[in-house]
């Protein structure tokens, strides 16, 4: 009985909390048929946002990845003073609110900082522009390539790659063709938890665009900025888009995920 | 890169118990790569960091004393604390309950369920505010209107932080040997009794890491109670938007002691957390 | 000589592995470096191969220092005790993979990696991936892998450690006709006495990080320097404050000059070879065994209780114990 009873409470916690919501608003968009989606989802300022996001998106992956693959060798091939101290400041993007991060980086690099000043000067703006909404993006979502590769890592040992050595390849001989395959699905999972998360990205990305419509606005903003202005059908579309993609996100894991 | 003693041709060989410290491979590699990763991380994360706690406090603790308790701030900090508080016990509860029925029961769909617990990860948390107001908010089929009031913002904080605790209770039980059941139920323990002598005690160190980091999430969390808490001041308005709404007011050194309050509460737990998992480690 | 080792120092943190070592390996020669676990063999054979720096001291090969030469650029064949084998790889592609860091042209490869597979008999499966072979076939594949790029030398790290106990007899007997075939300077570790003394030709005692003494397998076997590799070599059994090899103890019913005399306690007859256990009187209880063969134990028809006179035969290597 008492099985019964926690299977229930547990399906009926899920289905109120998470399942009907999301269906809810699924059903909601498509409710008219696909062709208001499409109409609301091909707005210039839809597109506009879509275009945006991938960009931002796009550069915060591939830095994340890069630096993701860098530290993690550091962190387990490497021996170095201060390697735990290292290792405790990749996971705190994870504990900053994402407010706080855009507040963090105007304080640094918007046009009254000095930092920012002296790069405006340059003619290179930040704040409320391209470069400051991926670095708001590469904070937030900083540690996940890190953490999907340690462990694989750590379990792969070094043995191959100094077999690899001996047999006279280089260090970036053994990495492209030892470490590199040895790696790829847990790098495939990190990057794929790093893209959604740079999609979905909202309060960091809000504070430093100054959510500009049409300029700096991603897909996030734009559902925030229809709903606010009672476009229900777009904000729904646009939020019914992004949650596809993170269904999709929620899959594409599963697969890459290391099975233990 | 000087630490290379292989380099110091009469290093004398070291003793057991002797002063020698371990000799680290730090080649000019190492330390180049080093030195790129703690810029790319001072840059993005430290530097800015810092220059919030610092711009919160360089014109005295007095200042940033008035700034976290003007009574909009205060009250958004008060009800974060409150509702993380609540959210987080939910969870712990809820969490361990789900991830019990995960790892112990059998029932057709079950890995769809599995699946869907980590979609409060990939969903926007835009979207997640939207999507709760769909269902709770004034156009609710339910007939449940949550929207601009304090049991909206924990129900966003709960959606958005549901897999900590099941995620990490969920492998501890899956490791919990059966044998251990069995040999209490053969000395004679009811069910109960094996849950609450042998499993939970097992459990604890999981379930307590899980709610701190649930904890953390709801405190700093802005994006899903945004639409839902219709940024109420004194009501509804959580620390994150009201640290939001500071900014955009350009309050920035308001802002930046509240940020700072954030960023404390949000290490206090992180370092709960540490004491929890080294304990956790230690019984395990 | 293909290498030479001089005094060579190593430690790990504080606890030092290798102290002053200098070992010396002769061209085309099968070498063993043999010790207890934890007595350094393994560290030195990769402070041959450069997977490890040492502290002090100085690695050649054939003639060239290669003390600061990278694992790379020295040579070298290694076997890792674990195969490191190329998981993502095909056997083919393992054992291709020095020959395609050396940009050779794809026909030598070919012939030269179907070549190598035929030594070790792994021809059939060139398109398996590791994870599809045997314990002993990715031990095999590891050796071809290391043979492919023609190395000056060929170090194997407890080559056949991680294996059971039947095939690693087979592979030693391999190792052995292979290593005839190829002529390839090659130096292995071992802690199985009985692995070094069938397939080596030189054997390199290490224990405690030090060198205790090097020869062929019948010096050290028959003249070792002291009781520790005495005792580590083969069986070993104490009369008369001496320590003597049981096979090399002459048993008699009747007193022999400068003989000992002792008790039977147990006769443990194992086929053809017969354990006589005894209490050797003046030896405070410590017991003695000589191993004798069947027949002889019939002939004197050895039973508990028996008294009877030990004395080492005139060839046998004695130590003396009370010098230690």
């Amino acid at each position: 009985m008492a099985r019964y009873g926690l299977r229930t409470l547990a399906v009926v916690y899920l289905l109120f909390l998470l399942v009907l919501p999301v269906i809810l608003i699924i059903w909601r968009t498509f409710a008219g048929g696909l062709a208001p989606f499409a109409e609301a989802l091909t707005s210039p300022s839809a597109l506009h946002a879509f275009q945006v996001t991938v960009v931002v998106a796009g550069w915060a992956v591939v830095a994340n990845t890069v630096f993701g693959i860098g530290v993690s060798l550091l962190l387990t091939r490497h021996s170095f003073p201060g390697k735990r101290l290292l290792n405790a400041f990749i996971d705190l993007p994870m504990a900053v609110s994402p407010v706080v991060v855009g507040l963090a980086l105007i304080l640094v690099y918007g046009r009254f900082a000095p930092v920012g000043g002296l790069l405006e000067s340059w003619g290179f703006q930040v704040i409320f522009s391209t470069p400051g909404m991926v670095i708001a993006t590469v904070f937030v979502s900083m540690p996940l390539v890190v953490r999907a590769l340690v462990p694989v890592l750590e379990e792969l040992g070094d043995e191959q790659e100094q077999a690899a050595h001996t047999l006279g390849a280089s260090r970036l001989q053994s990495f492209l063709r030892i470490t590199l395959p040895g790696i790829r699905w847990a790098l495939g999972y990190g990057v794929v938890l790093c893209l959604a998360r740079s999609l979905g990205e909202y309060g960091a990305v809000a504070v430093v665009s100054g959510r500009l419509v049409d300029q700096t606005q991603t897909l996030t903003l734009f559902v925030e900025e229809r709903f606010q202005n009672f476009d229900q059908p777009a904000a729904f579309a646009a939020a019914t888009a992004l949650a596809l993609v993170a269904v999709l996100t929620l899959l594409l894991t599963k697969l890459l995920r290391p099975k233990d | 890169m000087t630490t290379d003693t292989a380099r110091r041709p009469l290093s004398p060989p070291r003793t057991p118990g002797g002063e020698g410290r371990p000799r680290p491979r730090f080649s000019t590699g190492t330390a180049t790569g080093l030195g790129v990763a703690v810029l790319y991380l001072s840059l993005i994360v430290l530097i800015p960091l810092a220059v919030v706690v610092w711009r919160s406090l360089d014109q005295g603790p007095g200042f940033f004393w008035r700034a976290v308790t003007t009574p909009d701030a205060w009250a958004a900090l008060t009800l974060t604390v409150v509702a993380s508080a609540i959210v987080a016990l939910i969870n712990l509860v809820m969490g361990t309950i789900i991830a019990w029925v995960l790892v112990r029961d059998r029932f057709p769909g079950k890995a769809v369920v599995d699946t869907i617990i980590d979609l409060p990860f990939a969903l926007p948390t835009i979207v997640a505010g939207l999507v709760l107001l769909a269902l709770y908010g004034p156009e609710s089929p339910l007939g449940v209107n949550l929207a601009y009031t304090r049991a909206g913002v924990v129900l966003a904080l709960l959606f958005v932080t549901l897999p900590f605790v099941i995620r990490t209770v969920q492998p501890v039980l899956l490791e919990l040997d059966a044998d251990v059941e069995q040999a209490a139920a053969s000395l004679g323990a009811s069910p109960f009794q094996i849950f609450r002598r042998i499993i939970l005690p097992n459990l604890v160190p999981a379930m307590l890491s899980g709610t701190a980091l649930a904890f953390t999430r709801a405190i700093a969390e802005f994006g899903s109670t945004v639409l839902i808490s219709g940024n109420l001041p004194f009501k509804t308005q959580v620390a994150a938007v009201n640290l939001f709404s500071q900014i955009e007011s350009d309050n920035t050194t308001g802002a930046a002691a509240i940020s700072t309050v954030l960023l404390a509460v949000a290490l206090a737990a992180l370092l709960l957390l540490d004491l929890l998992q080294r304990w956790g480690n230690r019984r395990g | 000589m293909a290498i030479e080792v001089r005094d060579v120092t190593k430690s790990f943190g504080t606890t030092p592995v290798l102290r002053d070592v200098s070992v010396d390996v002769e061209s085309g020669s099968l070498t063993a470096l043999l010790g207890p676990s934890g007595g350094g063999k393994s560290t030195l054979l990769r402070v041959i191969a450069g997977l490890e720096r040492p502290d002090i001291g100085t690695v050649h090969i054939s003639g060239v220092d290669a003390t600061r030469l990278s694992p790379q650029r020295r040579d070298v064949g290694f076997v890792f005790q674990h195969y490191a084998a190329f998981k993502h790889l095909t056997v083919f592609r393992n054992v291709a993979f020095g020959l395609e860091i050396r940009k050779r042209p794809k026909d030598e490869i070919r012939e030269r990696v179907m070549e190598l597979l035929e030594l070790v008999h792994l021809e059939k499966l060139a398109d398996r991936y590791p994870s599809q072979l045997s314990g002993g076939q990715r031990q095999r594949m590891a050796l071809a892998r290391a043979l492919a790029v023609e190395p000056k030398v060929l170090l194997l790290d407890e080559p056949f450690g991680a294996l059971d106990a039947q095939v690693r007899k087979e592979l030693r007997t391999w190792l052995r006709r292979l290593h005839d075939e190829v002529h390839v300077t090659t130096v292995f570790v071992t802690h199985d006495q009985e692995e070094a003394i069938e397939v080596a030709d030189t054997i390199v005692v290490l224990a405690d990080g030090e060198v205790k003494q090097v020869g062929s397998p019948a010096e050290v076997y028959d003249h070792p320097v002291d009781p520790f590799v005495m005792r580590f070599l083969g069986p070993v059994t104490e009369i008369g404050g001496d320590l003597v090899r049981p096979h090399d103890i002459e048993i008699s019913a009747s007193p022999l000059d400068g003989g000992t005399p002792a008790t039977i306690a147990r006769v443990v007859r194992l086929g053809f070879e017969v354990r006589v256990e005894v209490e050797v009187d003046g030896q405070d209880g410590r017991e003695a065994w000589v191993q004798v063969t069947r027949e002889l134990a019939d002939r004197l028809g050895l039973a508990p209780g028996d008294t009877v006179t030990l004395r080492p035969t005139p060839g046998a290597r004695r130590l003396a114990l009370s010098a230690v």
